[in-house]
């Protein structure tokens, strides 16, 4: 059993080098049968509409939506996150998501590349804060009743959130080097739920 | 903890990495910064394994968007028509670029001259994502280039050599890209400067210290930037690919190159169908190692872009840049 990490578009590669940090090999996910044998999936930064257009084009979006209803876990960062959420705002119209935590995300809801901005955040569980890189990151607006909210931006704006098998991060923990959301990750990988 | 591949541990300019902030301790969360190295080279991570394509509008930026492409760049004459029409090229204006950032959704980039840094100040202060100090435009200065590190919005310059690149990267450039020749569709150009930078990255992985201090004389660049080469056997920032792609089988070669991204500048709204041109290319960039897919994808594309030989050409814009 190995971790997928979704590699159509965005930073696959530092997803891939985070987990090789853990001694957790990966391997690249762009068609059907890369699905096979995973323990959990990986989907990166990158362009949300993008990546919603490639998965449906190479055939991934359904099989991959069976997986994780399935309960293949996941872990999502910016971009990787609006794929997962429930219901994205300013998106396209025919934007696809697979609607795996029950969150409402706004595309871009800092502003433009000008207001991406890097800080440290206080997160659930940690002795000390992770530092958390936002580019052009989804807002969170609203949180359904079964989400683990594992940090919030200002004491406020939830930021990384659990639901079951499914993890989700506005930030890039893979542009840093803390491996801590990684190793949250993996554990989630190993354990039935 | 490993470092791994984090590009923004070096810090090559005056430090605006925000790092500073972020070591401070504290019970409370920490300062946001905005502008540090690491969010602007970020963006352009963001980016990679994509299509970034020229638009004159918003109904072309719109097609760009529908096909799947991660970011445009808003310019008033795609360099085909710079190159036919002549005269001085400059920064668009910028109604027509906030035209273009009301149309969509994705990142907007926008061109300003070489060395013209208050076109650049223009361009921050309409919010665009990313500044592409480009050799396609008239250069506004034969001796500097931008000092790119006084700025928030990440730039991305062209390069035709290493050394080329060092240079706009110790200038505080985020992302490079290959200049190709531009308005062409003869990818001849851009396969030059791809092998040219990406060979001497390889053959620096082999240098020594001392050949190193060589190899920084040799590209007149800093033995800084020389030594993380040699560490990590990749540029410091991103390099994608720009200057004559006209098909999906273009993008497949140059990823194939070593470039982690595409620049598609008249290739799409001078052929026959940049709709579905577009898409292809998308397609072709992502799927770049399945030869079976760029076969599909490219099958009744309609007319490629003019392409022209390039000892043909009047003016080599790629010899714009210092």
């Amino acid at each position: 059993m190995t971790i997928g990490v979704l590699a159509l578009q965005g930073d696959a590669r530092e997803h891939t080098a985070a987990l090789a940090d853990l001694g957790e090999g990966s391997r690249p996910v762009r068609t059907p049968g890369d699905l096979d044998g995973l323990s959990g999936l990986v989907l990166p930064g990158g362009e949300s509409t993008t990546l919603s257009m490639l998965l449906e084009s190479s055939g991934l979006f359904d099989p991959l939506s069976g997986a994780l209803r399935a309960g293949l876990p996941a872990f999502g960062t910016c971009a990787g996150m609006i794929l997962l959420a429930s219901t994205v705002l300013d998106g396209r119209s025919d934007q696809r998501r697979f609607g795996m935590i029950d969150l409402t995300v706004r595309r871009n809801g800092y502003g433009r590349q000008a207001a991406s901005f890097e800080k440290e955040l206080s997160v659930s569980g940690f002795d000390s804060p992770v530092p958390a890189v936002f580019i052009r990151a989804p807002v969170v607006e609203t949180v359904g009743p079964d989400v683990d909210v594992l940090a919030c931006l200002d004491g406020a704006r939830p930021v990384l959130c659990r639901q079951g098998r499914v993890l989700v991060s506005a930030f890039h923990p893979e542009l840093t080097s803390d491996r801590r959301l990684h190793r949250m990750f993996v554990a989630m990988t190993k354990t039935e739920c | 903890m490993s470092d791994g591949p984090e590009r923004g541990a070096v810090d090559h300019g005056p430090d605006r990495s925000g790092s500073d902030a972020l070591s401070t301790p504290g019970t409370a969360d920490g300062v946001a910064v905005t502008g540090t190295l690491t969010v602007k080279r970020g963006l352009a991570d963001m980016l990679r394994g994509g299509v970034i394509m020229d638009v004159v509008d918003a109904e072309q930026a719109k097609v760009a968007e529908d096909a799947g492409a991660v970011a445009v760049m808003a310019l008033e004459r795609v360099p085909s028509d710079i190159r036919r029409d002549g005269g001085v090229a400059r920064m668009s204006d910028p109604e027509m670029i906030e035209g273009i950032q009301q149309a969509v959704t994705i990142p907007v980039m926008a061109k300003a001259r070489i060395g013209h840094f208050a076109e650049a100040q223009v361009l921050a202060s309409l919010g665009v994502d990313y500044i592409d100090e480009s050799e396609v435009l008239t250069p506004a200065d034969e001796a500097h280039h931008i000092d790119k590190w006084t700025f928030e919005i990440p730039f991305v310059c062209g390069a035709t050599t290493l050394g080329e690149a060092l240079r706009r990267i110790s200038e505080g450039a985020c992302l490079i890209r290959s200049k190709g020749e531009a308005g062409t569709g003869n990818i001849v150009e851009a396969v030059r400067h791809l092998r040219s930078i990406l060979g001497d990255v390889r053959r620096i992985t082999q240098a020594d210290p001392a050949e190193q201090y060589a190899w920084a004389k040799q590209l007149a660049a800093p033995i800084d930037l020389v030594r993380e080469i040699a560490a990590t056997g990749r540029l410091p920032v991103p390099l994608f690919c720009a200057g004559g792609i006209a098909t999906p089988a273009d993008a497949s070669l140059v990823m194939q190159l070593g470039a982690e991204a595409v620049f598609v500048g008249s290739g799409i709204f001078k052929s026959a169908d940049p709709a579905r041109r577009a898409s292809a290319i998308v397609e072709a960039t992502a799927h770049y190692a399945d030869a079976a897919l760029v076969a599909k994808v490219s099958t009744g594309l309609g007319e490629a872009m003019a392409g022209q030989e390039i000892a043909s050409l009047e003016v080599h814009l790629a010899d714009r840049g210092w």
